[in-house]
């Protein structure tokens, strides 16, 4: 007997790989993560062996690829109907949400998982701290956890793929800067420092500032859990709530 | 014998618009209800509540004794639904989805096999079997949309317009299967061929505006029509006019 939610992400899994957007997705992602590393991150000019220079464009990879994954997720199913098939096989509007999740997030794990042989290059050229590499790739999987599961929230409130990326990606810009000083400057002026310090608690950039350094502090950890999980209920609440409509 | 579904005062507003008003009927084991009206008429709506999809604005349904809203895995157990224009995903294969239908409903691996093998057998799926289902013509689409709404034997069918798109061969063995079917469960079906009522249905239900307007036997709809004779004069006689 298989879980439904076991039922649902393999399904979703298996959607991504049957159809070029698992293909396109992994190209464009290695192939931008290594222009940005190399390019722009002065991988070798650095002339240190660490994995820096690529885990810091994260933030920015994710940004749009992730809401790209993520934008068909629940418009898709809403235009074409499907969600009627699926609301009407018996599975909770949860499962489903953390099935269709879990599936998303496991490809883009995927996806991240084949950037190791930069890492081989870096053990290769030099004596890299092994465990501060796996310390970034596990806070970029969560990171990217994090966008996945916004931009799954965008997707379930609009049947149209494109509003649902433009929203999920200005979402998830704000949650990107919003500790960067540009941002800070301009609330502080008329804003309490309480509210000023939580604007920048729910920045993407600090919170990864430190996994990407390998250091990996319980705070951050439970800033992309409990915001994927937040962001999964509200993603059921308007599944159900929309239901039908 | 009890009655398989009840549904009781069901409305369904949309804004100011009330699409269902307060339509009410019972189906019973055996029983094919013909769901009859014009386009916009409300029966894809009132379909859509009695599978749960759509939750009511009034009203309830009952299937099997359990409130669609407050038992939704129970009743989504023993209910078979085609939702209109049978959605599918498109990028799947006809066996992925019917696999994929079977384990969500979590059928042990004997019974799914049988199960899949049945209505492979009984839509005459056997030959698009591996093919992505949006190269399907329609009539196969229609076809593997019933095949996921009697998969898992439900006692209770909803199927919105069953042998709309399929050929003359086709409607006739969905007609059969149907018909087969009957006996132990309460099927409702909508349909705007009238043919189809007198082919499957022990009764017919016309309703326009949301509005229930007759609910009787074909025979007893046709003695509507007084001398006219067709079921097709007595649906526009009933509806023509409220157009
Ligand atoms: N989500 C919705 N929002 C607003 N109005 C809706 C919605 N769904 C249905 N309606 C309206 O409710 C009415 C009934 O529609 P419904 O689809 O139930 O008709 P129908 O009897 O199935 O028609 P057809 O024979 O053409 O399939 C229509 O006027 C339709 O425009
Ligand atoms: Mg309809």
């Amino acid at each position: 007997m298989t879980n439904p939610v076991v039922a649902v992400l393999r399904r979703e899994l298996v959607s991504y790989f049957v159809t070029p957007v698992a293909y396109v997705f992994i190209a464009i992602f290695l192939l931008m993560a290594s222009l940005l590393t190399f390019h722009m991150g002065n991988f070798f000019d650095r002339g240190q062996a660490d994995l820096y220079a690529f885990f810091q464009w994260h933030p920015w990879l994710y940004l749009f690829l992730v809401s790209a994954i993520a934008m068909r997720l629940w418009s898709e199913e809403r235009k074409t109907g499907t969600l009627e098939i699926l609301m009407t096989l018996p599975i909770s509007a949860g499962q489903a949400v953390v099935g269709k999740f879990l599936a998303a997030w496991i490809f883009t794990g995927i996806a991240l998982g084949l950037t190791f042989p930069l890492w081989i290059t870096v053990a290769y050229l030099g004596d890299p701290d092994h465990g501060v590499i796996i310390g970034s790739y596990v806070g970029s999987f969560l990171m990217a956890g994090g966008y996945l599961a916004i931009g799954s929230c965008v997707s379930a409130l609009t049947r149209n793929q494109v509003i649902a990326f433009v929203v999920s990606v200005s979402v998830c810009f704000l949650f990107t800067v919003s500790g960067l000083p540009i941002v800070l400057n301009f609330f502080s002026a008329w804003t309490p420092q309480a509210l000023l310090d939580a604007i920048a608690s729910f920045s993407f950039l600090t919170h990864f500032n430190d996994l990407s350094r390998g250091v990996i502090d319980l705070r951050d950890l439970v800033f992309f859990g409990s915001l994927i999980v937040g962001a999964l209920l509200l993603n059921t609440v308007i599944i159900d709530a929309k239901r039908g409509s | 014998m009890p009655a398989l579904l009840e549904i009781d005062r069901l409305t369904r507003n949309f804004g100011p618009f009330t699409a269902v008003d307060d339509i009410s009927f019972t189906v019973k084991q055996g029983e094919v209800l013909g769901f009859l009206g014009p386009n916009g008429a409300g029966k894809t709506t009132t379909m859509r509540m009695v599978a749960g999809y759509l939750p009511p604005s009034q009203g309830t349904v009952r299937i099997g004794g359990f409130d669609v809203q407050d038992h939704p895995r129970e009743i989504k157990r023993q209910l078979g639904y085609l939702p209109e224009g049978a959605p599918l995903y498109g990028e799947m294969t006809v066996d992925a989805i019917l696999h994929f239908a079977a384990s969500a409903r979590g059928m042990e691996s004997g019974i799914r096999r049988q199960r899949t093998e049945y209505v492979i057998e009984r839509l005459r799926l056997e030959s698009v079997l591996y093919q992505q289902v949006e190269t399907l013509s329609k009539g196969f689409k229609r076809r593997v949309g019933l095949a996921l709404a009697i998969l898992h034997d439900p006692g209770v069918l909803v199927l919105d317009e069953p042998t709309d798109g399929l050929d003359p061969n086709q409607k006739h063995e969905v007609r059969e299967l149907i018909k087969t079917m009957a006996g132990s469960k309460a099927i409702v079906i909508s349909t705007h061929i009238l043919e189809e009522v007198d082919a499957v249905c022990t009764r017919a239900m016309i309703i326009a505006h949301g509005r229930k307007l007759i609910d009787g036997t074909p025979a007893s709809l046709l003695a509507e029509a007084g001398n006219a004779g067709t079921l097709d004069d007595v649906f526009r006689k009933l509806t023509g006019r409220s157009e």
